[in-house]
């Protein structure tokens, strides 16, 4: 199976090719709507601004096919921003409008703590969890974000915390996303792209 | 859920090989950055800084295939810097496979490389570097580097700093500026770096500790994560360092590449004087 890596321009796409590379995973970039025609898996990698991911997703006319190919059940990984992309909005550009998979919007972290929330953090397992299969409440993750989705949907399954708390891992049906980076969290990070893979295959 | 503090190795490379030097002088060769980059991987690094101490232009494409290969053994972030000076020389870091970029002695002579690199990286990704030497008395002219665009900084760090304070060297700690650390921290916040890696001029290479009073100084002024660097050699050294210095992160070369310190042990002191830290499995 390939895996298919949304290219809109975001720093770590080579480091998530990487990452699976190292599980002897395939994948593939894709910049074109018509390429996510027919694809088996899709990560959503993202760092830096919403606006950057936001505005790319819709230059590169790449909303409404992930959208569909979301629909269609493929399984999606989103990281970081790519856990943002799926609210509604977010207040670092309220202008613009989010995939509006989940209702709710993503928000500053609190000032009251050192901003970005940058480093290694544990979450706290909310729901029984496919994508966390064999990780733990002791396992540290990789974090670097300054906004973060509040937890009222029930599709969070572990929330994590840093002047407030918010949503760390998301999972509904076919559709995942993780706000911290597990391309960059060691071995617990490669468990859990192994968990998203297998899901897929 | 507590953020862990992090242990940072460095990498001083002269663009392809570690180096290391005493206060910033009197280098030797130290290792291959790929070998020691995927030791510090498994022995539990939180994450890794690259830094091309000369920063000649001439050197650039050895270093960028430097971070490449790094970044190919890490499953971990890497910071990598030295002689950044434009969008593009920080663009050409990021696609070799750094997380982040460090800025320093570029962004004092223009301080506006900060907001540059923060509005296209996002804030997360752009560290300010500063070199802090203490002054006892007031700053003189003597010495004193041309800075082109002095008219272009901000009222903050017009004025010449007067009393003691740290002053921010640049071009690798030869040149004093005359500007007081403190208040190009602050400034720096302000213009979009994410993190701040504070290193002691005057604790460098010494092994005697972190500089505890400078790293709480700057630590406690700013709403950004900070690195402490400079004297570290014991464990506690780092203990000190993040309870009364209240660093984020703290940083050391020589001791982890000559294995006088492992980076596991470290953590399990740190562990056991019930400082949060992520520990190897």
């Amino acid at each position: 199976m390939t895996v298919t890596i949304i290219d809109y321009g975001a720093g770590n796409v080579p480091s998530v090719e990487r990452a699976l590379q190292k599980l002897g995973l395939a994948s593939e970039r894709v910049t074109q709507p018509n390429e996510l025609a027919a694809v088996s898996a899709i990560i959503l990698p993202g760092v830096g601004h919403y606006a950057a991911i936001i505005r790319a997703l819709d230059q590169q006319n790449l909303r409404a096919p992930l959208l569909d190919a979301i629909a269609r059940g493929v399984p999606f990984l989103g990281i970081c921003l790519g856990l943002q992309a799926l609210y509604s909005g977010s207040e670092e550009a309220p202008a613009l409008c989010g995939l509006n998979l989940f209702s709710g919007s993503v928000r500053s972290l609190p000032t009251t703590v050192k901003l970005p929330h940058m480093g290694w953090n544990r979450l706290g397992f909310q729901r029984p969890s496919r994508l966390l299969q064999g990780l733990s409440e002791s396992d540290y993750f990789y974090f670097a974000h300054t906004f973060a989705a509040a937890i009222p949907a029930n599709e969070v399954v572990a929330c994590c915390e840093h002047g407030a708390n918010f949503t760390a891992v998301l999972e509904h049906k076919t559709i995942f996303a993780t706000q911290f980076h597990p391309e960059k969290s060691g071995a617990a990070g490669a468990r859990l792209l192994q968990n998203f893979v297998s899901l897929a295959a | 859920m507590t953020l862990a503090r992090r242990i940072i190795p460095c990498l001083d490379t002269d663009g392809a090989r570690v180096v290391k030097g005493v206060n910033f002088a009197g280098l030797r060769d130290a290792g291959d950055p790929a070998a020691l980059a995927a030791r510090y991987n498994v022995e539990g690094a939180d994450e890794l800084v690259v830094l091309d101490i000369a920063a000649s232009r001439d050197r650039q494409p050895t270093f960028l295939e430097t971070i490449r290969r790094v970044a190919a053994e890490l499953a971990i972030p890497l910071t990598a810097g030295g002689g950044i000076r434009s969008l593009d020389d920080g663009r050409a870091v990021i696609r070799a496979g750094a997380d982040k970029i460090t800025v320093n002695t570029a962004a004092v002579k223009r301080p506006e490389l900060i907001t540059e690199l923060s509005r296209e990286f996002g804030a997360q990704a752009v560290v300010l570097a500063i070199d802090a030497k203490f002054e006892s008395s007031s700053a003189t002219n003597l010495g004193c580097v041309a800075v082109a665009n002095w008219s272009e900084l901000p009222a903050v760090v017009e004025s010449q700093a007067e009393n003691p304070h740290w002053d921010v060297r640049i071009r690798g700690g030869r040149d004093s500026t005359h500007l007081d650390a403190l208040d190009w921290a602050k400034l720096a916040v302000e213009l979009g770096a994410g993190e701040i890696l504070l290193t002691s001029m005057d604790r460098d290479g010494t092994q005697s500790g972190f500089d505890i009073a400078l790293t709480n100084a700057i630590s406690t002024s700013v709403s950004v994560p900070v690195i402490a660097s400079g004297g570290a050699k014991s464990p506690q050294h780092f203990a000190e360092v993040f309870t009364a210095g209240a660093a984020d992160a703290a940083l050391a070369a020589s001791i982890f590449h000559d294995n006088t310190q492992s980076i596991r042990a470290l953590k399990q002191f740190l562990a056991s004087q019930q400082i949060e830290v992520r520990l190897p499995c």
